[in-house]
């Protein structure tokens, strides 16, 4: 809120760091440097069309299965197209339904988990039994029920359903991570405070309860944001989800790039090295970030 | 001299003494400090001091005085990586501080060991107790299972647990909290060590429960000559136990010397405002509590020259440099320039004099009443899913009128915060009403609920948790205007944060500051205008104070009768320290086990108590004075409280009162008025 007061300079012994960035840098330097690979992903993601050398989708017969050379840094596949230009388009690919996924989930996630440990009683025992169904299944096999049952809808060139598959594995997963943590903060004083003054149960969670389980919120969200690149990347694979010709990391290491490993096996090395940096960087952020936050990590 | 010589004989002889001198302990120049991300922390400044065998030296000072700090490089238990100690530490004619780590291990908890706050947590949850007290025995003096097996039962029995044999299978859930500080204390003196340090042994425990264990303490010290440092911010406890007092003050030590002259004649102004500031029992009861102004200086930004200056009410110009520690005229040390000017009685703490007229109450329509108020819990016991049911609170009845305030005191466990949360309407009694300003709580609509529930208000113990941390304090107080609409406007809610800020004495710089930034005093201003912000009428305070240093304690206090006598407040104010209750309160309700034992009007409670349960409690209460303690002998109450899976028939004191005879086990005494005004619930008066 703002005051018309003047506000005294912050005194020294001020714990909020002005340069949290800093701080985080200083404090987790792996953490800056998974952040540095995720920020290159966003780029090449959105930036995909200014920074690949060719269009991801044209197919050059003259140069089918080219060895990585100065013209294609990784090579081409089995249609000549550019596998550094397909692995630039790609990442917009893993972002969009990576991270989409993954935000729906845990969000979904954690106010079922609030809600959960709030209300208590019945409501948290219907809860936690869907959560209980829901965890009884793999993710990827949850996924592919998901998929296989709704079909595909596309929506500004994005498959909705493809995301909802996704998503709908982390809830329960989600869930019972927020819960455990919005439990402890149930019996705080201050929630108590905030029922005494009769406030609505609303207020009491999105204002009181939510931003203090917003560690264990953050830290699910970007460890789900690697597995949901992975979900999305087996689920093409498995031929379920983004579909050729479109440029997706799963789709690159699927179809018939197996077929020419001893011929050009750049096709699945570098697809395959693309998914396992996404997925060690946005494991390792989510890591530092819990640590950043928890002040019990703190000197 | 061998191990086995060394030991207790089978009754606790006393030891031989094996050292040169009486001096054990002799901690020299000890500076400690800590790098942290906010830069360097004194935390320990040229402190010096002596332990004698078999003497009881109590450290006191408020939090962050570094008393614990001190304790913990005596036993270099402090995180090496963050903390730098200096200075020297003499035990037993060996520096400590230079000791190989492999030499230090061998001498913890063989000839210095330590007794911690909490004994619900410094115990092992998930090993026998049994094997929690052998364990010491086996690595330090090499005993054998049997050996030490015998030992255990022995120190069990020492410490006072009956069927101690029985008793080494279980584990610590099976005991209750003073149960197992004499484990802890069992453990502790396992080895026969020279030394015991106990950090606050008691702050967690009830104060009957902390009158047996320190009586044990002091026993046990006397028998086996072993010497004891107590860390208590207690006065009471350290005026009853202590042989001598060092009073500590932002990581130095501002005074020591023998307890006798450091509580009757201190001779430094923090001692003195220190002593002062606490509410006594054997004392008429003051209209004002006094207080020492300010707060604890910040240790990160120490500023030079005396410590206590900028609180201190003597302050002169010399105080801008450091005082040394001096001899005093009473045979002590006081850090303090002006200390033969004290001793000469020239200057002395003014009396804060306002006199406050007594609270009144304003009329005679209850504004809450209670009536046969209960609730019970259930509990499943064990995979059975039997179910047993607890009686929290049982049949509770009382009246609060307009600008009154009633003190609600008893242990742990004896159903006062219960009662305090039905009120909040936080919990659902299983039976009763309770009734405020004419509408029936337990009954009332959504709609008619809303309406009172901003009337009645909370303030909660504890200032660390009962402030959200992710709000501004301007958010904190702001939010009830908005949600009430009790500000017509943003600007107008601004104004009317800052005047709530003003209320409670805080600056209106704070809106922008969030809670962590804030002492703990200055917390629980911000939790009481965040309850005013509504405009109740009616104020539970929950242990509201009990949490807080002394001399912030008393500020507390003077803030919620100064508010009371502004704006005509109720106060139900529920504390565990009788002199605190005494001190706020115009009537007093005494509660045991889920029932009322006692009401009566404060003076008529603590003249002449009339239920045994009010007599035990007031005995057990310590009070700040080592002529008085030392010179009474206290009347100690027997066993602990009784558990609520098998509650006793009958009275429910019955197994621990006095006067108990056998038709107390089967009548339930009903409250009944003895005296004008005064109700007790006992069939012997």
């Amino acid at each position: 809120m703002t005051l018309a007061l003047p506000t005294t300079p912050v005194k020294a012994d001020d714990t909020r760091q002005p340069h949290a960035v800093l701080e985080f840098i200083r404090q987790q330097p792996l953490g800056a440097i998974s952040f540095v690979i995720i920020f290159i992903m966003m780029f090449a993601g959105v930036f995909s069309n200014l920074v690949s050398p060719y269009d991801p989708l044209a197919i050059d017969f003259a140069s089918i299965l080219s060895a990585p050379s100065i013209d294609h840094w990784c090579g081409t596949d089995a249609y000549g197209r550019d596998i550094c230009s397909r692995l630039i388009y790609g990442s917009r690919t893993a972002l969009v339904i990576g991270f989409t996924s993954s935000f729906v989930g845990s969000t979904l996630g954690a106010i079922l988990g609030i809600a959960s440990a709030y209300f208590g009683g019945r409501i948290d025992n219907i809860i936690q039994r869907f959560v209980d169904i829901l965890l009884a299944f793999p993710l990827i096999v949850l996924a592919l029920v998901v998929v296989a049952s709704f079909g595909r809808t596309k929506l500004g060139g994005i498959d909705v359903n493809l995301i909802l598959a996704i998503a709908i594995p982390i809830i329960p997963r989600v869930t019972r991570v927020v819960r455990a943590a919005a439990l402890s903060v149930r019996v705080m004083p201050y929630v108590d405070a905030a029922r005494a003054a009769g406030y609505s149960h609303s207020r009491i969670i999105f204002r009181h309860m939510a931003p203090n389980v917003v560690a264990p919120y953050l830290i699910m969200l970007t460890a789900f944001i690697a597995q949901a690149i992975l979900a999305e990347a087996s689920l093409s694979f498995l031929g379920l989800g983004v579909t050729e010709p479109t440029a997706a990391w799963g789709l690159m290491l699927s179809g018939n790039a197996a077929d020419f490993y001893r011929e050009a096996p750049w096709m699945i090395l570098f697809p395959g090295v693309a998914i396992s940096l996404a997925v060690f960087a946005f494991n390792l952020f989510g890591d530092s970030l819990r640590d950043f936050l928890d002040p019990r990590f703190k000197v | 001299m061998t191990i086995v010589e060394s030991r207790v004989g089978t009754q606790g002889q006393p030891r031989r003494d094996d050292g040169v001198g009486a001096v054990l302990l002799q901690v020299d120049d000890l500076h400690v400090q800590f790098e942290t991300s906010r830069g360097a922390i004194r935390a320990v400044e040229g402190v010096n001091f002596s332990v004698d065998r078999g003497e009881v030296v109590a450290i006191v000072g408020e939090s962050g005085s570094g008393k614990s700090v001190t304790a913990l490089s005596i036993m270099r238990l402090l995180p090496r990586l963050t903390g730098r100690t200096q200075g020297r530490i003499t035990f037993d004619g060996r520096n400590l501080l230079d000791l190989p780590d492999e030499e230090m291990r061998k001498l913890r908890g063989r000839d210095i060991s330590m007794i911690f706050q909490e004994p619900m947590t410094s115990l092992n949850p998930i090993l026998t107790i049994g094997l929690q007290i052998i364990e010491p025995l086996t690595i330090h003096l090499g005993m054998n299972e049997a050996q030490a097996k015998a030992r255990a039962v022995e120190l069990l029995q020492l410490v006072g647990i009956p069927d101690a044999a029985g008793r080494l299978d279980q584990y610590p859930h099976q005991f209750s909290g003073g149960m197992r500080q004499r484990v802890m204390i069992a453990i502790g003196l396992a080895c026969n060590p020279k030394l015991v340090i106990a950090d606050e042994p008691t702050t967690a425990l009830d104060v009957t429960i902390q009158a047996q264990i320190l009586e044990l303490m002091k026993d046990l010290s006397r028998k086996l000559n072993i010497a004891l440092i107590i860390i208590t911010h207690n006065l009471g406890v350290v005026a009853r136990y202590a042989d001598r007092v060092i009073v500590m003050y932002a990581a130095r030590v501002a005074e020591q010397g023998p307890a006798e002259a450091v509580f009757h004649r201190p001779r430094h102004p923090y001692t003195m405002g220190l002593l002062r500031s606490v509410p006594r029992l054997d004392r008429p009861r003051g209209t004002k509590l006094e207080t020492i102004e300010g707060l604890v200086p910040n240790l990160a930004h120490a500023t030079p020259g005396c410590r206590f200056a900028p609180r201190c009410p003597f302050r002169i110009d010399i105080c801008a440099t450091e005082p040394e520690l001096q001899l005093t005229d009473t045979g002590g040390t006081a850090r303090c320039h002006r200390h033969a000017e004290i001793a000469a009685g020239q200057i002395a703490w003014a009396r804060s004099g306002s006199e406050v007229p007594n609270a009144t109450v304003l009329s005679t329509q209850p504004l809450l009443s209670v009536r046969g108020l209960t609730k019970h819990f259930t509990v499943r016991t064990g995979f059975g899913a039997k179910k047993a049911t607890v009686r929290a609170v049982e049949n509770v009845n009382f009246d609060i009128y307009p600008g009154e305030t009633v003190g609600l005191v008893g242990e742990s466990g004896c159903g006062k915060t219960t009662v305090g949360r039905m009120i909040l309407h936080l919990e659902t009694p299983t039976d009763g009403e309770i009734t405020f300003e004419g509408t029936d709580l337990v009954e009332a609509s959504e709609a008619q609920l809303k309406a009172v529930r901003r009337k009645i208000q909370v303030i909660f113990q504890d200032p660390y948790s009962s402030l959200n941390p992710r709000m501004t304090v301007g958010q904190i107080i702001g939010e009830p205007l908005g949600v009430y609409k009790l500000a017509k406007s943003r600007s107008l809610a601004d104004q009317r944060v800052e005047e709530l800020l003003g209320q409670v004495g805080l600056r209106p710089e704070m809106t922008a500051r969030y809670p962590h930034q804030l002492s703990g005093g200055q917390r629980q201003r911000v939790g009481i205008a965040r309850a005013l912000a509504m405009e109740p009428s009616f104020i539970v305070c929950d242990e509201a104070v009990s949490a807080l240093d002394v001399s912030i304690q008393g500020q507390i206090i003077n803030l919620l009768e100064d508010l009371q006598q502004r704006l005509g407040l109720s106060y139900l104010f529920i504390a565990h320290d009788l002199a605190v209750v005494r001190h706020i309160s115009m009537r007093v309700i005494v509660m045991y086990f889920g029932r009322i034992m006692e009401v009566a009007d404060r003076d008529a409670l603590y003249r002449e108590a009339l239920h045994p349960y009010t007599k035990v409690l007031l005995d057990a209460a310590p009070i700040p004075d080592p002529t008085i303690e030392k010179s009474r002998a206290p009347r100690l109450i027997k066993g602990e409280l009784p558990s609520h899976l098998a509650p006793p028939t009958g009275c429910v004191f019955n197994t621990r009162c006095p006067m108990a005879s056998e038709e107390c086990r089967v009548t339930i005494p009903v409250l009944e008025e003895k005296r004008p005004g005064h109700f007790a619930a006992c069939i012997k008066i």
